[in-house]
């Protein structure tokens, strides 16, 4: 039985157009349909964080979506988000603080640090631990990307590039 | 792990989504949020024959006030009512506990309607809608129903939903002259499930409880009301000795489950760190 839907989006701004079964989720359809490769698939029940994509501008998990689901939307991910430069200091900060281990966890941690920052560019130390605590580490770097992010948010308060 | 295969549909009416859910019966699953049917598909936990995925339908996701009281439609996401000025002034408690559910992108998918049908005995709005005696609004073919939140909580995972029927709504009464409520909860992460949550709700004149209204999650298969607790406390100042007696009256009135995070015992003694907190808040407040 076929039971393959037909969906149009756009990912990273560019329209694409695939049929898929309806059990794929956004997070597979990604990786192995076009190849971005950056949202991680890791938990697959939405405790790690890793396979963090933003769907209409706002961040949720792409493994707990269908890409049936994703039908008519906006994705980004993160090789989207980031080639646009709206990382940039994040993704310094992370290098400088030394933030980055096995970067499995990375992506997501960068999309979710973007959210905290957009919200409250002065998120001190609790709201950024409570905001990425969706996201795990294995590497166990927490620390280090807490004080990344403070430092960009710093860095974005001043005003500096 | 991936999801076994399933049929998808989207229906655009809710006349398109009965016919669905007649012609699929317990072999369809509805689709909110997904943040929950998602993860049990992904482990198999489901293996349904379709998902029903409601998210289109339309006139569900508005939050209004009515002469009813508050209005919050099942689509609505979490992230809409956690940042709804009309959730923080008129029902409080339920804007408090918001951010205690799941992460921030989480939040962004999982809606009001599907987290009260899922009926996770840990999950934070069932304990608020029975704390401030809500109704959840369920249609079916050719008709609603309303259903007190106290009555619609029946066991781990069961709903007094019957087959067919849709939650629509929620409906939480204006609040009341000198009510108060508060929302704790205590989890290993913030964002994982609550090991112990609780709701008060409560009538405070001067600085003494009249009327309060327990409402403890993870400690039982329903939202919990603590009855031995609210005696204890009922018509007195939250003082030291009162909340103590009230911290014992939990022994009868709870009765936790233990697991690999917690046993039933610390559970007990973190019911009673919250209910002193709680109290604590609430009167702050």
């Amino acid at each position: 039985m076929d039971v393959s839907v037909e969906l149009a989006l756009t990912v990273n701004g560019v329209p694409v157009r695939r049929r898929v079964e309806p059990r794929q989720s956004l997070a597979d359809f990604l990786r192995y349909e076009l190849e971005l490769t950056g949202s991680h698939v890791g938990c697959e029940h939405g405790a790690c964080g890793a396979c963090t994509v933003r769907v209409d501008g706002t961040p949720v998990r792409g493994c707990l979506m269908l890409a049936v689901q994703a039908d008519g939307s906006r994705v980004e991910t993160i090789e989207g988000i980031a080639a646009s430069g709206e990382l940039a200091d994040l993704q310094r900060a992370f290098a400088e603080e030394n933030a980055l281990q096995c970067g499995f966890c990375t992506p997501g941690m960068l999309l979710t640090a973007q959210e905290i920052l957009r919200r409250n560019p002065r998120a001190g130390d609790v709201e950024i631990r409570e905001g990425l605590s969706g996201n795990y580490c294995r590497c166990t770097g927490y620390h280090a990307i807490v004080q990344a992010v403070l430092r960009a948010g710093g860095v974005r308060e001043k005003g500096q590039p | 792990m991936k999801p076994a295969p399933f049929a998808y549909h989207r229906p655009a009416s809710m006349t398109e989504a009965f016919d669905l859910m007649e012609r699929y019966g317990p072999g369809g699953r509805l689709l909110a949020g997904g943040q929950s049917l998602v993860p049990a598909l992904n482990m198999r936990l489901a293996t349904p024959a379709a998902v029903i995925d409601i998210n289109r339908l339309p006139g569900l996701d508005g939050i209004r006030v009515t002469p009813e009281g508050l209005v919050i439609g099942a689509l609505c996401r979490h992230a809409a009512v956690e940042r709804s000025p009309l959730v923080a002034r008129h029902a409080p408690l339920v804007a408090q506990a918001m951010p205690h559910i799941g992460h921030l992108a989480i939040r962004a998918r999982g809606t009001v309607g599907g987290s009260i049908a899922l009926a996770d005995p840990a999950a934070e709005l069932p304990a608020c809608l029975v704390a401030l005696d809500a109704t959840v609004r369920a249609a079916r073919r050719g008709g609603t129903r309303d259903i007190a939140a106290a009555a619609f909580f029946l066991g781990i995972y069961t709903t007094a939903l019957g087959p067919g029927e849709i939650v629509t709504e929620v409906v939480i009464p204006r609040p009341r002259e000198g009510w108060r409520s508060h929302f704790g909860e205590l989890a290993r992460r913030a964002g994982d499930y609550a090991l112990v949550g609780l709701a008060i709700n409560s009538r405070v004149e001067g600085d003494v409880l009249l009327e309060p209204r327990l409402v403890f999650t993870g400690v039982g298969p329903t939202p919990a009301r603590a009855a031995g607790a609210e005696g204890a406390l009922a018509g007195r100042r939250p003082d030291p000795p009162a909340i103590a007696g009230a911290g014992r009256a939990l022994d009868a009135d709870l009765d936790p489950p233990a697991d690999v995070h917690a046993s039933a015992a610390l559970r007990r003694q973190l019911a009673r760190v919250l209910l002193a907190r709680g109290l604590r808040g609430l009167m702050e407040s």
